[in-house]
């Protein structure tokens, strides 16, 4: 497999947008039935070398053969047929209508001008099967689980005829297990002689699955190599474009030091609930603290975390903020009280697409820069610069709109307009999913500096690592109950994992029944 | 140079076209017009044209701000017909006694434009109390408001000579039309609101993401509702501009088809109907484009109802515009 002639070849591919090189120079080649690792910060060109390679954009110079034949697709549609396949983070499938149509979408099969629904069941259910997925095709896509659900995506994706298939994140809305499931189906396709490009931040699971791997930095390609002989370390350093060293002394994470001492506590919830995804909530953040909040997707993470801040209706319970009942009717009311909350859904909750990085930032500070109506843009300038330089978020300038921006520097964006209001509370839904290493890093060294003058911060994490190392205390959650709360040697990743997986029971002596 | 250099060349004229494509098309109306319509860059055709066209850019304000929040108002007639019909009713006396003729005529001002307003707190409130989609809840008033109207006057058209209301129609300082100078006063206002206030910013916000703008802390309802206010407003004072023109108000007659116009105004001015995008001065193009093409067809013998369907493809062209300009 190794020496056989590539399946897919890019050379010298070059993309501009407006003045500014998006790749520049760029290759990448990809053989028949590897599974090859596309790496970089946001902002390196992933994205665009692939929407050059699918058709999605046109490149400006560079040459590309697919199969031995030179290829340049028109559109997502001719690079499908053609035999390349991409699969997205998010998931494009209609809920409300059968797994049958969604798979068959945009290629039914037609008898005597009608639907033969009977064929168009039997291929969806062959083409499931191939991912030993045996689910009822007749039922609509959307009572089933998320994972169910990616997999129809990838049968609908990949079909009978994709030899090469792109996924890009596909694991970042996927637990554990449907992370292996995934993995499975990769094995299946790469036996079938099927090759896959695979995108993700997740170093972990580049080294489980992956062959080979290219990575680039500011539009260029600058290393390819056999997964197993390019070490984690090396990996890293060469996406940041520093040497190894260096990053051994910044550790795996960005947070440094941990706070010891006791605090006073800001925000005290007893028994809070709202079934049925929170169920019974007891933590205690204090000032100049880091609590994490670890558990699996769907254990009631962020629900709790929105009712905190007002988004959501509390059943039962009692928050205390600084020793005071405090109920938040609506976000407003959260934010008046000093808490800021970063979302886990960028696109969705966090950003205002068409606004400048400057009014984005600004949103909830609004009400503070407005005299009679009429917003101060000096002060607001002022602010806005502040941040942009206090944090390295790349932006053209203030006015260029947030959507153009890469995803780390949106989240800084997003991350400055809770830090511009200066709050008590900060609560960070997933603050380093989906960005780049150097923006994680410099998001993570924020965070810990801030709460060393005393915010104090409760983080919500998929990845046990950033709770581990980046809190001072955590609680972990189980179906909607923090069943634990881990603090000093007892909070390791052994320990969290167990309490995830079996609740309270499950480690040594130091994990304490809240 | 290739073919690259080329390939931006077009590219650069496609977004050009998309951000500018309004304003190009006004000069190339007004100038085909200077060509072929007879006499149009007379004093008498510029005033008929501005005159016609202050109530489509006045209602048209109140539109982009609702559109920019991502709604639609499709009351804005019946609200003109409202308001147009209160006002005659007030200030001869008929609704409830008046001091004095000048009084009457000042609470003809106010009131009917109050009136306006609070129906449009109506549709506001259909929408964020009740989750009614925008383009339903204004529909209850589209046809309710003219009922009422017709109600109100019987169904009778009133005709009147009351100079001191209708300086708001057909009165003139230092050449200027009246409701010219009202229009600019509400163009500019809006236009300043948009760009410098809080208010301005939430509107955007609210259209451009609305659960991000109610995590941000923005008063979603409450920003929602205003719009429409505005927008009731708005209508309120364009319904008095038409029947000072007219000199009569006919319920039936009043703001018909403005709803639609508004619309059109907005959209060939290149504010998206999706929301998160107004542009004040697009709208202002947008109406006077609108209002070319049907004098333009007009005095060319072609009649109204032919105009219609040269509306509707502004339309349709305007958003293919729209939309080529987002993937450039």
């Amino acid at each position: 497999m190794s020496e056989s002639a590539p399946l897919l070849s890019m050379r010298g591919i070059t993309k501009r947008f407006g003045g500014n090189p998006a790749l520049a120079g760029a290759s990448f080649e990809v053989r028949p039935g590897e599974v090859h690792a596309l790496v970089g910060q946001n902002g390196a060109g992933k994205s665009t070398l692939i929407k050059v390679l699918t058709g999605y954009y046109r490149r400006d110079a560079g040459e590309v053969s697919f199969l031995g034949q030179p290829f340049q697709a028109a559109s997502p549609k001719e690079a499908q047929a053609a035999g390349i396949s991409t699969i997205h983070q998010e998931i494009n499938l209609v809920g409300y209508r059968s797994v049958t149509e969604n798979i068959c979408l945009g290629r039914e099969i037609r008898r005597f001008g009608l639907l033969d629904w009977r064929r168009m069941h039997a291929v969806a259910e062959q083409l499931l099967a191939r991912f030993n997925v045996a689910i009822d095709v007749r039922q609509p896509l959307h009572v089933y689980p998320i994972a169910t659900q990616q997999m129809v995506a990838i049968a609908r994706a990949v079909g009978f005829s994709a030899r090469l298939v792109i996924m890009d994140e596909p694991t970042s809305s996927l637990t554990d297990r449907e992370i292996d499931v995934l993995f499975g189906v990769i094995r299946q396709l790469k036996q079938e002689g099927v090759a896959v490009v695979f995108v993700s931040h997740k170093l972990d699971e580049l080294y489980a699955v992956c062959d080979r791997v290219t990575v680039m930095r500011d539009g260029r390609t600058v290393r390819v190599a056999r997964m197993d002989e390019l070490p984690k370390l090396e990996l890293v350093a060469t996406m940041l474009g520093r040497d190894a060293g260096s990053v051994v002394r910044q550790g795996a994470t960005g947070f440094g030091e941990k706070n010891a001492g006791a605090t006073r506590a800001l925000l005290v919830t007893t028994d809070l609930a709202a079934p049925p995804a929170v169920q019974q909530v007891t933590l205690r953040v204090g000032a100049g603290e880091i609590v994490g909040l670890a558990g699996l997707l769907g254990s009631g993470r962020t629900e709790t975390a929105r009712i905190l801040f007002g988004a959501d209706a509390a059943a039962s319970g009692k928050i205390m903020l600084r020793d005071k009942e405090f109920a938040p009717r609506e976000p407003r009311d959260a934010i008046r009280a000093g808490i800021g909350y970063c979302t886990e859904d960028r696109k969705i909750e966090g950003i205002v697409p068409d606004m400048s990085v400057r009014e984005n930032m600004t949103l909830a500070l609004l009400p503070a820069l407005t005299r009679s109506g009429v917003v101060d843009e000096e002060k607001q300038r002022r602010v806005v610069e502040g941040f942009i330089a206090r944090l390295g978020i790349r932006c053209t300038n203030l006015e260029q709109p947030i959507r153009q921006l890469s995803g780390g520097n949106q989240q800084k964006v997003l991350v400055a307009r809770w830090l511009c209001m200066d709050p008590k509370l900060l609560i960070l839904d997933e603050p380093t999913r989906g960005i780049d290493v150097g923006a994680k890093a410099d998001i993570q060294a924020l965070i810990r500096e801030l709460a060393r003058h005393g915010l104090g911060v409760l983080m919500i994490s998929s990845e046990v690592e950033e709770i581990v190392e980046g809190s001072d205390r955590a609680y972990v959650m189980r179906d909607g109950r923090t069943v634990a709360e881990l603090s000093g040697d007892g909070l390791e990743e052994h320990g969290v994992l167990a309490v995830m997986a079996h609740g309270t029971d499950g480690a040594n002596g130091e994990v304490a029944d809240v | 140079m290739s073919e690259q250099a080329l390939s931006r060349r077009t590219v650069d004229i496609r977004s050009l076209l998309a951000r500018h494509g309004a304003l190009i098309a006004l000069l190339v109306l007004v100038a085909g017009n200077m060509a072929l319509t007879p006499h149009f860059l007379s004093w008498q055709t510029m005033s008929v044209n501005l005159t016609q066209v202050t109530t489509i850019i006045i209602v048209a304000v109140g539109m982009t701000l609702v559109i920019a929040t991502g709604g639609i108002d499709l009351s804005v007639g019946a609200l003109m017909a409202i308001a147009g019909a209160f006002a005659p009713l007030i200030f001869e006396g008929k609704l409830f006694p008046v001091p004095s003729v000048l009084a009457g005529v000042g609470i003809a001002f106010v009131l009917p434009v109050l009136i306006a307003g609070l129906c449009g707190w109506f549709n506001g409130y259909l929408i964020t109390h009740f989750r009614i989609q925008p383009m339903i809840a204004t529909l209850v008033l589209f046809t309710a408001g003219r009922g009422v109207a017709q109600v109100m006057t019987n169904g009778n058209l009133q005709a009147f000579r009351m100079p001191a209301f209708q300086v708001i129609g057909l009165g003139k300082v230092f050449g200027v039309p009246v409701q010219v100078i009202l229009m600019i006063l509400i163009v500019w206002a809006a236009a300043w609101t948009m760009r410098r206030t809080r208010f301005g910013r939430e509107v955007l916000a609210v259209g451009g993401n609305q659960r991000a703008a109610r995590l941000a802390g923005v008063p979603v309802d409450h920003t929602i509702r205003r719009v429409y206010i505005i927008s009731g407003l708005c209508s309120g004072i364009a319904g008095l501009i038409v029947i000072s023109i007219n000199s009569s108000a006919d319920a039936n007659v009043v703001g018909l088809g403005s709803e639609f116009d508004a619309i059109a105004a907005v959209t060939v001015g290149g504010t998206r109907l999706s929301g998160g995008v107004a542009s004040m001065t697009g709208t202002v193009i947008g109406a006077l484009i609108i209002q070319i093409v049907r004098y333009m067809l007009l005095a060319n013998g072609v009649p109204d109802s032919a105009a219609m369907v040269v509306k509707a493809g502004l339309i349709i062209l305007a958003v293919a515009l729209q939309t080529q300009g987002q993937r450039a």
